[in-house]
């Protein structure tokens, strides 16, 4: 569904970002991109959608080369894959519904989004998902007085109301405190499994990502280390990708004792 | 650490060492050599005689202008409303023109560094670096005496001043919240709308009221050129040398800009 | 699903207002509505006027492409000069007389008397414009850059004392407690305790008010109160356009240069 194919990102200072990266990531999937600082995972997750420019390389999703498409194409294309972001990236001052309905913007027009008449089926959709989310009545509140855990569960609305086949998730639980963090990540992963949905998760948590993804891909020096499934991230592996370290305390299994998310 | 050796052997410390102390007593030389000369060209155009006098002159002029004429308020009202409307309409007329100068000007929202910034810079420096009253001479030169060329000086006077700190405060915006509405496969005008806008919208609101209050200041005395507004009446008054009339006005100009910076501090308060 | 989302589901959904109580939004609106109307009718424009000045306004724009700095080249030197001088002169004095008011209009570190006659000079000094004072000034000293330089250093110590009250006033209290545990007079607290903290930004206002006063200086001479400004009025009345032009664009080469040297400066100090 999704197909990296030899991308590569120099950044103008010269930085090689990503060196001849292949990847392929079937529908449905729950992929766990993990890696040290600067190790390009951000840059990766950034060169799908374009808000950076690859420097050479393909990105198909689905048959479409999105690497050779003009702004318009590109626009249409975004709108299949939900971005979510590590400081929440919420437009802090519009209302927790204007930012869920900011998902649609793809598809309506300038004056009906600049005016906030969005079409029904869409504020249904929205207030549906919140409800989703446990954040209903949060509806008309300004989104800078919700909480961390709140305002990033605000931000999956916004990427899911897209109705995307892929999620783009940039650190999602990196300003969260390690409870809130299980929850936003167990919430990702059920509702990718609800929809049928394919995401790359950038984390930084090697225990979480264990506990919750299907795959795990280790990016090292913008090059892809390791590609295997969760139990296969031995002590061994984990020193190739992120340096010397004692291992054992990080992979031991955390046991889950949180409840469901709820309200 | 700067030690010095005295004559006797022992060493003292100092602020500075004897290099750069020197430097500093030549600039400072330098600069006391140029206020003197300054000073020296003032007083050569001055008529000391005048100013020896200048008490007994001063005492002359309170003595007339006291007490004020209260009545002539009657003929102040309708100046009054003019200046109003010109620091307002001007100040509205400034905002609509300086948005999108600003949009040029900034850094990460201008359509091209190279040709479109440079140009919305010079016009933030050429309208800031000119003050209202000269604009008014100018567009009274051009498009005649009156309220309407008072309006149109102090737009242009303020395009400068409100471009420049909202432009400012484009290029300190949030980059992560406009990349977000990006990604979602927003247009250009949409992420600008939902993106940079309701980030800038308290530093637009701030900025309109500050210059507001800095326009009424300037819409008192834009008259003195002819521009209209209560300045006409003072320049008028003043030729006369009906001291009553002028003490009167500038009362009113004094309760207008305390008023203005009263309101102005209110609707800031209430905004942030 | 949910009572709270079946009730929302279907209903329209509307941007809550910015100013909740209906009443006060609607009247606000109407009465800026009403405002407008009025303000915009009581303009007097007279379009033919206007009209026939767009060729004035197209010949004066042309002007800038050939300004004429030599028909007038003494007058417009001179004034320059005189404009300078007068904003040296009434920085220098001006920023030396608003250190003391400045201390005394700062209520942490001055005595309620003083306090209060400080904050008066500076409350006096905002309230007037550079040109009211310089009008008066005239009137009583006569014409010429005397004038002119008194109302300058006027306007700046007004502006320099409040920033610079302001500034005392927020300072960091424990860098001054600990100067003056050390038993020191008056003079050496301020010395050691407040003047570190408040000097960089001190120094880069005095920079920006040497900037607002060239500026200020330039019009000065619309009311005899020396500078720039007399030869540039000469030069509107007479229509000499091109003259004005050369003026004008000293004026903003000055500014921009005057911009750039603060710049420099205040990146340094601070």
């Amino acid at each position: 569904m999704l197909r990296l194919v030899e991308l590569d990102k120099t950044y103008p200072t010269g930085d090689k970002a990503l060196k001849s990266v292949d990847l392929e990531v079937p529908q449905g999937q729950v992929l766990a991109l993990i890696g040290p600082s600067g190790a390009g995972k951000s840059t990766l997750i950034r060169c799908i959608n374009r808000l950076v420019e690859p420097t050479s390389g393909s990105v198909f999703l689905g048959d479409v080369d999105l690497t050779k498409l003009g702004s318009g194409a590109l626009r249409r294309e975004r709108r299949r894959m939900g971005m979510i972001f590590q400081e929440y990236a919420l437009v802090e001052r519009l209302t927790v519904m204007e930012n869920v309905l900011s998902g649609r913007l793809g598809y309506v027009g300038f004056w009906r989004s600049f005016t906030r008449r969005f079409p029904q089926s869409d504020v249904d959709e929205a207030f549906r998902l919140l409800d989703r989310v446990g954040l209903l009545e949060m509806a008309d509140k300004r989104a800078d007085e919700l909480s961390g855990g709140q305002r990033q569960r605000v931000g999956i609305c916004r990427a899911l109301i897209q109705n995307p086949a892929l999620l783009l998730v940039d650190e999602p639980t990196a300003s969260l405190d390690p409870k809130t963090s299980r929850q936003i990540m167990r919430l990702i992963c059920e509702l990718c499994a609800e929809r049928d949905l394919a995401a790359i998760i950038n984390i930084h948590d090697v225990a979480l990502a264990q506990m919750f993804v299907q795959r795990v891909v280790g990016l090292r020096f913008g090059a892809i280390e390791f590609d295997g499934p969760p139990d296969a991230l031995t002590p061994d592996v984990l020193t190739r990708i992120y340096g010397e370290e004692d291992w054992e305390a990080t992979i031991e299994k955390v046991e889950d004792e949180d409840e469901m998310v709820t309200a | 650490m700067p030690v010095k050796t005295l004559s006797d052997g022992r060493k003292a410390w100092q602020r500075r060492d004897s290099k750069s102390q020197l430097t500093r007593w030549f600039f400072t030389l330098i600069g006391v050599a140029i206020f003197v000369w300054c000073w020296n060209r003032i007083s050569e155009a001055t008529t000391w005689f005048f100013v020896w006098d200048a008490p007994s002159i001063a005492g002359d002029i309170l003595a007339r202008a006291t007490p004020p004429r209260w009545s002539y308020i009657e003929k102040l009202w309708v100046p009054i409303w003019d200046t109003l409307n010109i620091a307002t309409l001007g100040t509205i007329g400034a905002l609509i023109l300086a948005v999108p100068v600003a949009f040029m000007a900034a850094r990460n929202t201008t359509p091209s560094t190279l040709f479109i910034r440079p140009i919305a810079l010079l016009i933030i420096v050429s309208t800031r670096s000119i003050n209202s009253l000269i604009w008014a001479l100018l567009l009274i030169a051009i498009i005649g005496p009156g309220v309407f060329a008072g309006v149109v000086a102090i737009a242009i006077r303020s395009i400068g001043f409100c471009a420049k700190l909202l432009y400012e405060a484009i290029e300190e915006i949030d980059v992560a919240q406009t990349e977000a509405i990006a990604s979602t496969g927003a247009s250009r005008w949409q992420v600008m709308a939902f993106g940079i806008v309701p980030q800038i919208l308290p530093a637009f609101a701030g900025i309109s009221v500050f210059r507001w209050d800095i326009n009424i200041r300037e819409s008192t005395v834009l008259g003195l050129v002819g521009a209209g507004g209560i300045g006409l009446q003072l320049s008028s008054s003043l030729n006369v040398l009906a001291w009553p009339q002028v003490a009167l006005i500038l009362i009113v100009i004094l309760m207008a800009v305390v008023l203005g910076e009263w309101v102005s501090a209110k609707v800031r308060s209430a905004i942030i | 699903m949910s009572a709270a989302l079946q009730a929302r589901v279907g209903q329209r959904w509307r941007k809550p207002a910015f100013i909740k109580r209906p009443w006060l939004r609607y009247t606000l609106l109407i009465g800026t509505f009403l405002y407008l109307v009025a303000a915009i009718a009581s303009i007097e424009v007279n379009w033919s006027r206007v009209y026939e000045g767009l060729d004035r306004g197209v010949a004066f724009i042309a002007s800038f492409t050939n300004p004429d700095f030599t028909s007038r080249a003494t007058d417009i030197w001179e004034g320059m000069i005189e404009s300078l001088i007068m904003t040296v002169a009434s920085s220098v004095v001006g920023i030396l007389i608003s250190i003391p008011i400045g201390l005394g209009a700062a209520r942490n570190i001055a005595p309620l008397p003083v306090y209060v006659i400080c904050r008066g000079i500076v409350a006096v000094s905002r309230a007037l414009q550079e040109i009211i004072v310089a009008i008066l000034l005239v009137a009583i000293f006569g014409f010429g850059p005397l004038a002119g330089f008194m109302t300058l250093s006027f306007a700046t110590i007004g502006f320099l004392s409040k920033l610079l009250a302001e500034d005392i006033e927020s300072m960091d209290k424990s860098q001054a407690e600990a100067i003056r545990a050390t038993g020191s007079r008056w003079m050496q607290w301020i010395n050691y305790g407040v003047q570190p903290q408040f000097m960089p930004r001190l120094i880069g206002l005095s920079m920006y008010r040497l900037d607002i006063n060239f500026r200020e200086s330039t019009i000065l001479g619309l009311v005899g109160a020396g500078g720039i400004g007399a030869t540039l009025n000469t030069a509107f009345d007479r229509y000499e356009f091109d003259t004005a032009a050369a003026i004008l664009i000293l004026i903003i080469g000055t500014v921009m240069f005057l911009e750039y040297v603060s710049g420099l400066i205040r990146a340094r100090v601070q």
